[in-house]
């Protein structure tokens, strides 16, 4: 504790990640606990994590695991009891009302039922963080129709919320939280009350956000496929901690926590469970082999040549490889048929070039 | 029944007619002043709300939960020497009014207290999240997002004072209430009643009509 304490005291440094970038969102040993008639529930248990300036950073977990309240710490709708967190260079739990008011301005934020004004139309809706801002009217037109457009909603300007599907209140709601041009949006839970195709149109609209403004998005999700569809880093948390953060490439080829290897495969199904490996005993009953599939630029045909080689046949019986963040990985589970002592070579010669694994 | 001189009550139902509506729309005016700024207070200080403050609720809290069971019979009997210090008597169309007002104050307090507590935390959460500082979420989300349902309140509190003005004739308030009880409970002239009753349910169609239709014309959002 007391090297903790010297940590804090110094001044805080505006930190460089690997790719140069500067850093936007820092939560430095964040712990927050609710003291709620006498029962003490500790949301968040000594939290640290950076976000760079352009990264689009998913927290995932499932509920309860603390991480609504870890993003209500960004823009101070929570203060965390111990720890802080810094945005942009401001710790935001040491700023005053006026101040915390300001730099929840340069702070974004969408919600999983929108939260909309349903007594005011989209015009005012978008409006109003500019009205808050003290932004002129005309200028408050000639923005809030920019936005109404980049959103793709440029004639529902006079339509009330009450009139819209799920993802345009959604699309309101982004407008809404980009009108001040903010550096960072975050988003809780943002495509959670929406079906499949609206989901993907809104992350697509988020990928834009980041894209074309250069704005940092942080967002929690329960969904791995939020994350395996926007991200470019993750972290996976569990009972108030984070278990495991780092590139989605990284964390999805290579998970280490068993909560982050369910998640993954809540997506990305490649590897058999046991019942599965039941199913296809029933029919296959050779050596099986689990072989993991990384992008690793090489053009070796290496199934064919081992099988060719050791003089063995394979059965491709379960797997799948995908594309993440521009490279491929997956797990093939291969049956290879052949005498004893050929099998065992064949595997060595796996073993040398590719990660595998026997199963069944 | 035959007996009933119409030509001289025509004139009596008239003037009870208009001190009902002078009664109701004075408290109702005063009220919706006083009952509005008290429920915005009770609202704003309830703990986890925007201005939570323990003293200020407790203290409002007390006074309406001590006030508001009373029987309107009693409370107006009771508050005489206070009636006496404002207005300067405690008989009268005067006297009456400012004891509705007082009710119907505290009555309106609560009623926009709990519209309120109703509007949507999720729009609150979104103003703070915007940096809307809490007497801006109070003005521009809390009290437009509440409005509809606050205005079906207020029309409630409207056919109550209505009812309410009744129980005025016992300290001279006059009203349409008050001719009835004479005519109809103290000389058994049913007739008399029965069309003092069909003004008083057409006043309170009236009311609820207006307020539906105001409340309607706000909750379809333009």
């Amino acid at each position: 504790m007391a090297s903790k304490s010297n940590v804090l005291d110094q001044p805080v440094q505006p930190l460089n990640d690997a790719a140069g970038r500067d850093e936007m969102i820092r939560f430095e040993n964040v712990s927050k606990i609710f003291d709620s008639r006498g029962e003490r529930v500790q949301a968040l248990k000594d939290v640290n994590l950076s976000v760079a300036r352009g990264d689009i950073f998913g927290v995932v977990g499932y509920s309860g695991a603390g991480k609504s309240t870890l993003l209500r710490t960004i823009n101070g709708l929570e203060i965390p009891s111990t720890g802080k967190v810094l945005v942009d260079g401001a710790d935001i739990g040491a700023l005053n009302g006026k101040q915390l008011s300001a730099a929840r301005q340069n702070i974004g934020m969408i919600f999983q039922q929108f939260n909309l004004l349903l007594s005011r139309n989209i015009f005012q809706n978008i409006a109003y963080p500019l009205r808050l801002a003290g932004v002129s009217k005309a200028e408050t037109k000639k923005r809030v129709y920019e936005l109404l457009d980049f959103v793709g909603l440029g004639d529902k300007a006079k339509a009330y919320p009450e009139q819209l599907s799920g993802g345009q209140k959604q699309r309101v709601g982004i407008a809404r939280a980009l009108a001040n041009r903010p550096a960072v949006l975050i988003c809780d839970e943002a495509t959670s009350a929406l079906d499949p195709q609206t989901t993907g149109e809104v992350l697509d609209l988020l990928k834009k956000v980041n894209r074309e403004y250069g704005i940092t998005i942080l967002l929690i999700t329960h969904e791995m496929d939020v994350i395996r569809k926007i991200c470019n880093k993750v972290a996976v948390m569990e009972g108030g901690t984070v278990v495991e953060h780092g590139g989605v490439y990284e964390v999805f080829s290579d998970p280490q926590a068993p909560v982050t290897s369910r998640f993954v495969s809540s997506v990305l199904d490649h590897r058999p469970g046991t019942e599965a490996i039941e199913h296809i005993r029933k029919t296959h009953r050779g050596q099986l082999v689990q072989i993991e599939v990384k992008d690793e630029g090489s053009s070796d045909p290496f199934l064919s040549r081992i099988a060719r080689k050791r003089n063995v046949d394979f059965n491709i019986v379960y797997g799948g490889v995908n594309e993440l963040q521009s490279r491929v990985f997956g797990s093939l589970t291969v049956e290879l048929l052949g005498s004893g002592p050929d099998i065992e070579l064949a595997l060595d010669d796996l073993a040398q070039v590719a990660e595998i694994r026997k199963a069944g | 029944m035959g007996t009933t001189n119409w030509e001289l009550l025509w004139p009596k139902i008239w003037t009870a007619l208009l001190q009902t509506l002078q009664m109701v729309t004075i408290a109702m005016v005063l009220a919706s002043i006083f009952g509005v700024l008290l429920g915005l207070v009770l609202y704003s200080t309830r703990p986890g709300h925007i201005l939570a403050n323990k003293f200020v609720f407790a203290l409002l809290n007390g006074v309406i939960n001590v006030i508001r069971p009373i029987p309107f019979i009693i409370f107006i009997v009771a508050i005489g020497p206070l009636t006496r210090a404002v207005i300067g008597t405690t008989i009268g169309t005067n006297a009456a009014i400012f004891a509705l007002t007082i009710v119907a104050s505290l009555s309106i307090a609560r009623i926009v207290e709990n519209n309120l507590v109703a509007v949507d935390p999720g729009a609150i959460e979104a103003g703070r999240a915007m940096g809307a500082r809490p007497l801006r979420i109070l003005f521009t989300i809390v009290v437009p997002e509440g409005l509809g349902a606050l205005i079906l309140g207020l029309t409630y509190m409207m056919v109550a004072l209505i009812d309410a003005t009744a129980v005025a004739g016992l300290v001279g308030g006059g009203g349409l209430g008050d001719l009835a009880m004479v005519y109809g409970y103290q000389r058994f002239d049913s007739t008399v009643m029965l069309v003092i009753i069909v003004f008083l349910i057409i006043l309170v169609q009236l009311a609820q009509y207006g307020g539906n239709a105001l409340s309607r014309k706000i909750l379809r959002r333009g």
